[in-house]
């Protein structure tokens, strides 16, 4: 049922349970706001998006306030103007001025609106809070002094992930949002999934950066720079670029990393590839065995700390194989280094990635299998972004070129690793056809696509069927991880084989991925992978040839002890808060 | 001291923990009327009396119960969350006539279908949450609370809740907030409590002092009640009397007592009058004009403010007013709780600007600054403690605007000829 208004004079018709706010962009009117997220509930906490709504008394939020039958709304009296200008004051005011040197300059919503609004004075008492920058994580950095606490991240972390690692503490001018007890994020039950950041509407949360490591080790000339470059980050580096989400660029990643002087460039769908060979023998194995079901994805480094936090009696259902970027990682420091006969201590092992944990995962201790640590570095897609603006590269109109071979081929089945349910999909092709020694027809599975939080499918291999989940988001993890549990508990299977992935909609929804990641951003990213899995001459990660050599020369056949040695690894049970005991 | 008993009838000089000493003086009376009528009755005799909320906002209780959804459970929370600058009246009851309260609250959860009832104590409270426990303990062992309360097949039990110290949790949906372990942080309205409360439950939130005139108002009937007072607003009410008067205390009077009246019955001002703040610290700070203000909901609106918890705080001529606005503005700062924008970055430089002021260091323009300031928190905040920052400043600045100003014009001058 629709619902009619004005808004500025303007008769518009809206469904009703619009709100004011999305009525008033409906009719090309955008009301301000500093708290509001299209992908989070509405908070009505900044005041912003306050409107005047005839015959009511006051002003009304516009985000909280519903659209009703003959209302008629102004958004921007003198009155109106006058409260919001002050407002933004009143927030500048508290806001440290160094907007030059922050990380969102540029991006910032708060340095947007205060332009918007035209605030060239501040008139109130300027104060700095003085609080220390906890840089304790691996992944993410929080800095209190720029927080305008509109609650987004507590939200996201809180009500979405089910982590809950942040939350408000202290009262007033004196909130601040931290983990429990004021700990640091460093020692927190923080998952490092990075969609605190994803939400931060300013730079009180973001990655911790590694770029000038990065450059220094480009720079040195005894080392070689062997990078990789995650599935997610082909459909989404464009964006910072001016390009649309979804947009393939992966040629021209590769020639910016090489223009940017990295010595060699892989594919991470290489090791995605081989990840599917890897898990997918451990699979076959357990439906030989008769389980123990189901078994889990293990590629996701946020979904695994939560799992040795919060699921700690599943641990024996997680595959025991390592990320592709510590496969590749380990791989580039002992069948590179062996192939081209490089001493491995010279080698920088370098990943390009859409996500915030992965940079906790390359410094866990028991990542190095090579005898050296496995990945050095770990930058997100917006680093390796700024990364390229810093050298002046134009990377709209590179030419696109060919990765370094050895670790570099991949199929469709690993492009798809980017998106939630593709590696699902992928373990299902390679799954079916060595199970039953027949070639899989009908190899897109539409049930594990898209961005619903928890999907489910029966796949008939070779007679038997095989049930399987997807989940995205760790709060739908919790849900799905829950009923397995449950299950478990009860003496009775839930499925086969899970897919968990931290982030909505998988990797290409990461915490490192360009801003904005909306999920309708996130939406086209995947299809821009699913759009270059129909397009590549392989779609099964058993037919990628590299995957064969590197079983024929060096790692002799999937789950073989070198296999073991080098791409798998084990889990830990974890305390929420190691440092409150 | 009283002008009329009804709760003091159990405080001036009772044993609070004494059962037998209240049902001797008609204590329980109110309760057994109750269980023998049907509930609906029992929210007709309160709406007969007039009764409205006195915990500030001065609803019409008997409305409010009537409007509470009746699918499945519900609950009954008693806002003893007394956190208003210059009220004591909440306490003061809970200290003398802890029975009072919990017969208040078991005929209002007999009224209205609750079976689990809390009472949300302030944590500055500890002995009396101690009173208040011994009280539901005794009351339990005498049949009054519990299963089959009195043989009427109605059972209610009450849980004790002690705050953590925040102002804002006064708030009936900050309170409920913080009664489920959230943080105290109020919640947009609607849904109303009585919709949409406890555990997404409906849920009634009372003030300590209308509950206990519930009891009251059964065994003395509704029209008597009612008869006392305005019409509008009838009955009597417990007046929070402090600051310079010689009897600082709780008085009970008839809705509509003037503040002269109420002065008087205090013992008089302590000095010369100068100015009067009523309704709490979030209420307007008079001059001595007030003294012929009557002290009810309707005309205390009238007057531009608000009656409130029934805070009289008496000011002489020795109080200067940039100290008032600089305690109030304080209280606002270390008060706000945080959520919204406009009250918690406000009320910083709110507290900031009434500080410098009230130390010689403050600039004229600042009261124009305050007064935008507060503009923009009555226009934007979210919940009625950062819109009522108004009321104190607005008065302050139009009541007493001049001596402030002189003040700052006065330090100006003797750091120039310093």
């Amino acid at each position: 049922m629709n619902v009619a208004l004005r808004i500025n004079g303007k008769p518009i018709s809206v469904p009703s349970h619009t709100s004011v706010l999305e009525a008033a962009a409906v009719a090309g009117v955008e009301i301000p706001t500093l708290c509001r997220h299209e992908d989070l509930l509405p908070k009505g906490v900044c005041g912003m998006c306050l409107v005047k709504i005839d015959g009511q008394a006051g002003f009304k939020r516009a985000c909280v306030t519903q659209a009703e039958e003959g209302m008629s709304v102004n958004t921007s009296t003198p009155d109106i103007r006058q409260i919001r200008r002050g407002l933004i004051e009143l927030v500048l005011a508290a806001h440290p001025t160094d907007c030059l040197q922050c990380i969102k300059h540029g991006k910032c919503e708060l340095q947007d609106l205060a332009e918007k609004l035209e605030v060239r004075d501040l008139r109130f008492d300027q104060y700095t809070r003085g609080l220390p920058v906890d840089r304790t994580s691996a992944s993410i950095v929080r800095d209190m002094n720029k927080c305008i606490g509109c609650g987004r991240c507590v939200e996201v972390c809180n009500d979405v992930q089910t982590v809950g690692s942040i939350f408000f503490h202290g009262r007033g001018s004196d909130t601040i949002v931290s983990p429990a007890y004021g700990t640091h994020m460093g020692d927190s039950v923080c998952t490092n999934c990075g969609q605190c950041v994803v939400y931060c509407p300013v730079g009180a949360l973001y990655e911790h950066e590694l770029i000038d490591d990065v450059w220094t080790s480009i720079d040195n000339p005894e080392k070689m720079v062997v990078a990789q470059v995650a599935p997610a980050v082909r459909v989404s580096l464009g964006e910072e670029f001016g390009m649309q989400p979804g947009d393939l660029t992966v040629g021209k990643l590769y020639a910016a990393l090489k223009t940017l002087g990295v010595d060699v460039v892989f594919d991470t769908n290489f090791s995605a590839d081989l990840t599917i060979m890897e898990e997918g023998t451990e699979l076959l194995e357990r439906l030989q065995k008769g389980g123990p079901f189901p078994l889990i994805t293990s590629c996701s480094p946020g979904w695994i700390k939560f799992g040795e936090t919060f699921f700690p009696n599943l641990l024996e259902n997680v595959s025991s194989c390592k990320s592709p970027q510590q496969m590749l990682g380990a791989l580039t420091k002992t069948y590179f280094a062996k192939t081209r006969n490089i001493d491995p201590s010279r080698i920088v092992s370098l990943s390009i990635m859409p996500c915030t944990a992965k940079k906790f995962e390359s410094a866990r201790p028991e990542m190095n299998a090579s005898g050296f640590r496995d990945v050095d570095y770990v930058l997100t897609t917006r680093e390796l972004a700024r990364m390229i603006r810093q050298a002046g590269i134009d990377f709209a109109t590179l030419p696109e070129v060919s990765p370094d071979p050895l670790m570099s081929s991949y199929t469709g089945a690993a492009t798809i690793f980017g998106a939630s349910g593709g590696v699902m999909e992928a373990a299902l092709r390679t799954a079916y056809e060595i199970a039953t020694g027949t070639t899989l027809e009908q190899i897109e599975f539409a049930d594990v696509r898209g961005m619903d939080g928890v999907k489910e499918a029966a796949v008939d291999v070779g007679g038997t069927t095989v049930r399987v989940a997807v989940s995205n988001g760790l709060g739908n993890a919790r849900i799905l991880l829950n009923r397995i549990a449950e299950n478990k508990r009860a003496g009775k299977e839930s499925y086969h084989f899970v897919e968990i992935m931290a982030c909505a909609g998988g990797c290409i929804g990461g915490g490192g991925q360009p801003l904005e990641n909306t999920f309708a951003r996130r939406a086209e990213r995947m299809k821009g992978l699913y759009r270059e899995d129909r397009t590549l001459p392989r779609r099964k990660s058993h037919e990628n040839p590299e995957v064969t050599q590197i079983y024929a020369d060096f790692l002799d056949h999937p789950g073989s002890e070198r296999a073991h040695q080098l791409l798998h690894t084990h889990y830990v049970e974890r305390e929420a808060y190691p440092g409150l005991r | 001291m009283s002008g009329i008993r009804y709760i003091t009838t159990f405080t001036d000089s009772t044993k609070p923990l004494d059962l037998v000493e209240y049902c001797t003086l008609g204590g329980m009376s109110g309760l057994q009327k109750a269980l023998k009528s049907e509930s609906k009755q029992v929210i007709e005799t309160v709406k007969q009396s007039g009764l409205k909320g006195r915990g500030g906002a001065g609803f019409d209780t008997g409305r409010k119960w009537e409007s509470l959804a009746v699918n499945g459970d519900r609950y009954l929370v008693c806002n003893a969350d007394e956190g208003e600058p210059g009220t004591f009246k909440d306490r003061y009851i809970m200290e003398r006539a802890p029975f009072l309260i919990l017969e208040g609250m078991i005929i209002a959860a007999y009224a209205t279908g609750a079976h689990t009832g809390y009472i949300y104590i302030r944590g500055e409270y500890p002995d009396v949450a101690r009173t208040i426990e011994s009280a539901i303990k005794l009351a339990t062992e005498g049949g009054y609370l519990g299963e089959n309360i009195l043989g009427s097949g109605y059972s209610f039990n009450i849980e004790v809740r002690i705050g953590g110290g925040s102002y804002v949790v006064g708030d009936e949906t900050a309170l409920l907030n913080s009664l489920m372990g959230n943080r105290g942080y109020p919640l947009l309205k609607p849904p109303f409590p009585t919709e949409r409360g406890l555990w997404d439950r409906p849920t009634i939130v009372n003030n300590v002092e209308t509950l206990s005139y519930v009891p009251l108002i059964l065994a003395r009937g509704p029209e008597a009640f009612a008869a006392i007072g305005p019409a509008d607003s009838p009955g009597p009410k417990m007046y929070s009397v402090s600051g310079h008067v010689r009897e600082p205390g709780v008085y009970e009077y008839p809705m509509g007592t003037t503040v002269r009246e109420l002065i008087d019955a205090a013992g008089g001002v302590n000095g010369t009058l100068k100015a009067v703040q009523i309704g709490g610290t979030a209420g307007p700070v008079y001059g001595v004009a007030s003294l012929d203000y009557a002290l009810d909901f309707a005309s205390m609106r009238k007057q531009g403010g608000s009656l409130g918890s029934g805070a009289v705080v008496v000011m002489n001529s020795g109080v200067h007013m940039s100290q008032v606005l600089e305690v109030t503005m304080r209280f606002y700062a270390e008060e706000s709780c945080g959520q919204c924008f406009p009250c918690r970055y406000g009320t910083r430089q709110l507290d900031f600007m009434a500080h410098q002021l009230a130390a010689g260091r403050g600039k004229t323009d600042y009261l124009d600054r305050i007064r935008e300031t507060a503009h923009v928190m009555f226009g934007a905040s979210f919940c009625p403690f950062g819109q009522s920052v108004t009321l104190p400043i607005n008065s302050l600045l139009d009541n007493f605007g001049d001596e402030i100003v002189s003040f700052v014009k006065q330090q100006q001058f003797l750091k120039e000829v310093g």
